[in-house]
């Protein structure tokens, strides 16, 4: 069962000190949290090496996670591999854990000939099926009512799958998200929705966003339960949603998550946040950094050392570099496949504009 | 072989996949214990129970978007939007999502879906129960657009939607939805997605319609019958992808051609007919393409036997045409 709280309520786990409160740490094994801690430092590694990639000019864009890495590890550890996620653009880590490649990652970056969506998109709106991770559109919110129909046709298929949707705070402004969570109450849907709070939706704060207390407390109008939850703190995340999950696959329907966190670095590569918010309030949040905390945690339990850390960080980078090196030398997609997928069958029409290209290719060589 | 009018061979055809494809349900406002506004979904409830038929909280945005994650998932989801004026709250899902999703994934996610939508005017609604809006659909990449004009097309049409792998906007025209009706075979069949018909043949004029017009293009063709001047009539039946062929091999013989759409003039379909003839048959016309459509004003009350084409409207660009 979700934990009975008051919608205004947080609910941690771990002090900023990464002492866990033992009453309620769900106890994960030293191996998964192991697992966890360095999947999280990975994405961190990977976010700051992208960016800097950006700035270089090699990738166009990039948007990351940085500071935001426990809401979505400890949130999508919480879940079954059958289950379904629709992430937004910042769940990257979501993939990760479920063992999508970074070869597969970085490809997509480059939209070249080994990326699963084919180059079709920008930067960091991957697709991958075989992880049950669906495809990522940029108007924000338009997953969430995608994840209540996947989970009412799972129930409706007798199938023991679950969908969990991603999405931001400035999101909860967004219409999808209301008929969301509208549909989920009156179907009783099998989905979670959760909301990285993270206090701002590129330059708008997020109390020029709604004048809601919380964004939790929205759950209630819906008729489904909403808690809130220390985001950077990722026992309490996977406790929650754990809870959330057992709960929609039981019957017992939908739950929204509200993961309070701090976006550390810009909205995207395009961003300057320095334009719209203090440096103190930036200061003030590293201080919270989840990876911090969650790395003195496993230091007060004696599993993890400063040097197996300094270690980790070496050996992430160094394999992000390589592989860097590997795809960066793969071609576009072929030119052909422009026209494929926008229907199952190439239409005569779109035939003739292919074959159009071609002869104006040939004319001009 | 039945006489059936076209709600009747839609809901027909509703039954048959029910029956044939559990992945196939149908959700919408009103559509379970009503059976639909206009009863197309009329027993469905009955017979398949309220998981597969569905009443919906009013809120098209949630339909569609709803109906996109089952599609996704693997089901054949059927939603119909109330009136294709009402359309709009999911434009987004529409247009961005369910039309984007095989291409945006590089072909892992796929949208295998209908939105069944009564469009059109001439039964008194005004601006908010009459618009015919196919235009939005036809320019957005990844969407079939598919537009009956008589039962047994309907039926026929609808049934090969349902099992076409892309989604397909099915638009339903009310007007003729309980005065035209036909005999419809009962059980399976289907008529090709992609392909128009020629009602009639004709060597002086090519007239090329689709819905609800069709009544009136052949009304107007009989007239002209009258005054000795011959139509060939094309029922498009698809707009998206259109049946280029056929409508470029008639105009080739015919030399001279009217397209008649009730939706406004300006970036209409009628426009994409013309300028497909001056790129194909060019050197055939004997006339410029003629274009009989609604007004580009928005869609009126009291004075739409104004804005709507009519046999008179179209006869007179016939003639026009002809005597060119």
């Amino acid at each position: 069962m979700v934990p009975e709280v008051a919608a205004e309520d947080l609910i941690s786990v771990l002090s900023e000190n990464g002492i866990a409160d033992k009453a309620v740490d769900p106890n994960l094994s030293n191996a998964d949290l192991l697992n966890l801690y360095r999947l999280m430092v990975f994405n961190r590694v990977l976010d700051e090496r992208m960016v800097k990639l950006q700035r270089q000019g090699r990738i166009g864009f990039y948007i990351g996670s940085v500071g935001e890495e426990a809401t979505v590890m400890g949130s999508a550890f919480a879940l079954q591999p059958q289950d379904w996620i629709f992430p937004s653009y910042r769940e990257a880590g979501a993939a990760f854990l479920r063992g999508f490649p970074l070869r597969a990652f970085l490809c997509q970056l480059m939209g070249n000939r080994e990326d699963l969506t084919k180059g079709r998109q920008m930067p960091n709106h991957f697709s991958a099926r075989p992880y049950n991770i669906v495809s990522i559109s940029s108007p924000v919110g338009t997953q969430l009512p995608q994840a209540v129909g996947a989970a009412m046709a799972a129930r409706y298929r007798g199938d023991d799958s679950i969908s969990l949707a991603y999405f931001g705070d400035g999101t909860s402004s967004e219409g999808d998200f209301h008929v969301a969570l509208n549909f989920a109450g009156v179907y009783k849907a099998p989905v979670i929705f959760v909301c990285r709070n993270n206090q701002w939706a590129i330059s708008v704060p997020l109390n020029k966003q709604t004048a809601s207390a919380t964004i939790a407390i929205k759950a209630k109008a819906y008729g489904i339960d909403g808690v809130r939850v220390d985001g950077n703190d990722l026992p309490a995340v996977y406790q929650v949603t754990a809870a959330a999950a057992a709960k929609a696959r039981s019957g017992g329907g939908a739950t929204l998550i509200e993961a309070v966190t701090y976006r550390l670095s810009g909205h995207s590569t395009s961003d300057d946040p320095r334009v719209y918010r203090p440096e103190d309030e930036v200061a003030q949040w590293k201080g919270k950094d989840p990876i911090l905390r969650f790395r003195l945690y496993l230091e007060k339990k004696g599993i993890w050392t400063t040097d197996e850390d300094a270690e980790l960080f070496r050996r992430v980078d160094a394999d992000i570099v390589t592989t860097l090196k590997e795809v960066e030398a793969i071609p576009s997609p072929p030119a052909e496949s422009l026209f494929d997928d926008v229907y199952a069958q190439v239409p005569p029409h779109l035939a003739e504009q292919q074959a159009s290209l071609w002869a104006a290719q040939k004319e001009d060589h | 072989m039945p006489t059936l009018n076209m709600i009747q061979a839609l809901n027909d055809a509703l039954k048959v996949e029910m029956r044939r494809d559990d992945r196939v349900v149908v959700m919408g406002e009103d559509v379970g214990v009503l059976g639909g506004v206009f009863r197309v979904t009329v027993d469905l409830q009955q017979e398949f129970g309220s998981e597969r038929v569905m009443d919906t909280p009013l809120s098209e945005g949630g339909i569609i978007g709803t109906a996109i994650g089952m599609a996704l998932y693997g089901l054949r989801p059927v939603p119909e939007i109330q009136f294709a004026d009402f359309i709009y709250p999911a434009f987004d899902q529409i247009v961005n999502e369910m039309a984007k999703y095989r291409y945006r994934s590089g072909g892992q996610y796929t949208c295998p879906m209908v939105i069944r939508t009564p469009y059109g005017g001439g039964i008194r609604g005004g601006h908010y129960h009459s618009q015919s809006n196919e235009a939005y659909f036809i320019h957005t990449p990844g969407l079939k657009v598919v537009i009956p004009s008589n039962p047994y097309d309907a039926k026929g049409l609808l049934l090969s939607s349902i099992r076409d792998d892309d989604p397909v906007i099915f638009m339903e025209p009310k007007r003729i939805y309980r005065a035209v009706k036909g005999e419809v075979p009962e059980g399976d069949y289907t008529v090709p997605l992609g392909a128009a018909k020629i009602v009639q043949e004709g060597r002086h004029v090519t007239l090329i319609a689709y819905g609800a017009m069709m009544q009136e293009t052949l009304q107007a063709a009989a007239k002209a019958a009258e005054e000795g001047l011959q139509c060939e009539v094309i029922d498009l039946r698809t707009l998206l992808p259109l049946d280029t062929d056929t409508v470029v091999q008639s105009v080739k013989k015919t030399g001279r051609c009217v397209v008649v759409h009730e939706a406004a003039r300006t970036g209409g379909f009628g426009a994409e007919v013309s300028a497909i003839l001056m790129e194909k048959a060019f050197l055939d016309l004997e006339a410029p393409v003629r274009r009989v459509t609604g007004f580009d004003t928005p869609f009126p009350y009291s004075l739409e036997h104004y804005y709507l084409p009519d046999a008179n409207r179209i006869l007179s660009a016939i003639r026009e045409t002809a005597a060119f």
